[in-house]
């Protein structure tokens, strides 16, 4: 356990050092900053509209603004992710530095989830920008808070399975821009194999639409948490780490 | 401390290391030397647990490689050929991580990480962004954390390439310092290097070990017969050269003459006899009786480098084509 915090505080750091971190928190904060903006304004521009109708429809924060907000942000995540995961061992790999690791007295799964562990806590740093804009929703409406929190957890269950999958593709290479390529076609193809279920109910498009990320952020972004698609997030995770695992053993055999 | 029996390494296509078997006692520092591509980073990856071994059995300190990766990583320091350094890191930052990695904590891991900076010179670059650093330094930083956790056994792989002549005189010297408290192998296919700083050498070559001795034994063994060189001068300024290699092939107990060099009338000869037989004397006799000048007569001390090429099979280590392993 010490160890894994040993890694993850060095890879924390080298995101920290490097301008990657402050460059993703901008990209993203001003990304999100206009969806926000965005979404305020039509929600605002719709009240008005209602109110002088003298329409009595029942305006509602959550439904209106967070939910269709964060179902944004689980897609947003999905360009973020690569650029967080495609160092991660490639880079080492590169420089060598992996002999380092592997040569410690530390087993290469506390590598693994130290390394994973690091990007879900950049990843959380990035969420941390959305909470910000949802603060001043609180500060002048009065939202449910419960249905934001399920989002949340859902966002960083989604994002730790992605995460996961970058991480395995980066054992991969030992070049970045392959590793990141790589993890944004995954993230892509995973994002829109959900569409499938839409039009087509036969068995096969059902088992593609279930394995779309997106499609199990639905019920999170309702604020309902739904065990199934926890499991699948979490099964992801598993599975991502496992192979990662896999992979970094077959490096050592085939090097 | 280090007992490799029978290793083998095989890769897809090649066999990187074929069989190789040899003991290593505490204490010690062993050269391993071998042109470029002969098996040696295989091989110390394998004892640092890097790679698996295909077949044969490799342990330090009594921990097999394959069973207890853990226990031999804990007892063993690693510099690869290039330092495994984090550019963006700070020298005493990056040495404390390293520390942490290897087992060490609070106090104690200060301690070493002050220790290891005086010890190899880098006191002055604790605040220093690594990827700033020359080669020296880099070099430098990479043997203070293969020594930060005080292990038992080090090993360094081409610890002195690539750095210039006084850069590497200092890092022979620090490692001959720390053979008092470590079992070293380092690898290097530079020969005085092995001369200057190792009391046993282990050569190897396309992945066979070659011999295994302690660097003077190597030398007797590799000389096998006595061999000693002359010079010959003519009094009137001339000199028949075939008359004196007539004169001494006709001593007893020679069984070689070879003309090394001639220049007017002196000339160089490299007498080599058979083994067991002192020719010096005769040889002098002879030369005066024939009524020449004797201006030189010593013994042939085989340098390391003969040696190599002679067991390496006449092979000079420079043009064997360069081989890389596959990452």
């Amino acid at each position: 356990m010490r160890n894994v915090w040993t890694i993850c505080r060095k890879e924390l750091g080298s995101y920290f050092v490097s301008p990657v971190a402050y460059l993703l928190l901008t990209m993203f904060g001003l990304i999100f900053g206009f969806f926000f903006w965005n979404a305020l304004a039509v929600f605002v521009i719709e009240g008005m509209e209602m109110q002088m109708r003298g329409q009595t429809f029942p305006m509602n924060i959550n439904e209106q603004i967070i939910r269709p907000l964060l179902q944004n942000v689980s897609v947003i995540g999905l360009f973020f992710i690569p650029m967080i995961t495609m160092r991660l061992f490639a880079e080492e790999k590169r420089t060598g530095t992996i002999e380092l690791l592997a040569t410690s007295p530390v087993r290469d799964l506390e590598i693994i989830v130290g390394k994973w562990l690091a990007a879900v806590v950049l990843y959380s740093c990035l969420l941390l920008f959305t909470a910000l804009n949802f603060a001043f929703l609180f500060k002048y409406g009065n939202p449910d808070w419960k249905p934001l929190v399920v989002g949340y957890l859902g966002l960083l269950l989604q994002a730790g399975a992605l995460l996961a999958i970058g991480t395995f593709i980066s054992t991969l290479t030992k070049n970045q821009i392959i590793a990141g390529a790589a993890t944004f076609g995954v993230c892509l193809l995973l994002w829109v194999l959900g569409w499938v279920g839409g039009y087509e109910s036969a068995t096969w498009a059902q088992v593609l639409s279930y394995m779309s990320v997106v499609t199990h952020y639905e019920s999170f972004g309702r604020g309902v948490l739904d065990s199934k698609d926890a499991v699948y997030y979490l099964t992801v995770i598993l599975l991502g780490l496992f192979f990662t695992a896999r992979s970094m053993e077959s490096l050592r055999w085939r090097s | 401390m280090i007992s490799v029996k029978e290793l083998t390494k095989r890769y897809a296509h090649t066999t990187a290391v074929d069989h190789i078997s040899f003991e290593v006692a505490k204490g010690q520092i062993v050269g391993f030397l071998g042109p470029n591509g002969a098996g040696k980073t295989t091989t110390m990856r394998i004892l640092t647990c890097f790679l698996p071994p295909s077949a044969g059995t490799a342990k330090v300190a009594g921990f097999d490689v394959l069973e207890q990766p853990l226990e031999v990583k804990k007892r063993i320091g690693y510099l690869p050929e290039t330092p495994p350094i984090y550019p963006e890191m700070e020298t005493a930052d990056y040495l404390k991580f390293v520390g942490k990695l290897k087992g060490l904590k609070g106090a104690d891991l200060q301690k070493r990480v002050d220790y290891v900076c005086d010890r190899c010179a880098v006191a002055d670059v604790r605040k220093k962004l690594l990827g700033k650093l020359s080669k020296g330094y880099r070099q430098r930083v990479g043997l203070a954390q293969a020594i930060i956790h005080n292990p038992d056994v080090l090993i360094l792989d081409e610890p002195t390439a690539g750095l210039d002549p006084k850069q590497i005189n200092d890092t022979r010297d620090l490692i001959k310092d720390l053979a008092g408290d470590h079992t070293i192998i380092l690898s290097t296919h530079i020969l005085p290097e092995v001369e200057q700083t190792c009391e046993q050498v282990i050569i190897i070559n396309r992945g066979k070990l070659v011999a295994t001795d302690s660097v003077s034994n190597l030398q007797a063994r590799a000389r096998g017969a006595e061999s000693v060189v002359i010079e010959v001068a003519g009094r009137n300024g001339s000199l028949e050269v075939p008359m004196v290699e007539h004169k001494l092939q006709q001593v007893v107990g020679v069984s070689r003459v070879l003309l090394k060099q001639h220049v007017d009338s002196r000339a160089l000869f490299e007498v080599e006899s058979q083994k067991g037989r002192l020719v010096r004397g005769d040889l002098a006799r002879a030369v005066v009786a024939s009524g020449w000048d004797l201006n030189e007569l010593r013994p042939a001390a085989m340098s390391l480098e003969e040696i190599f090429l002679q067991l390496t099979g006449n092979e000079s280590p420079a043009s064997t084509p360069a081989k890389e392993l596959p990452q």
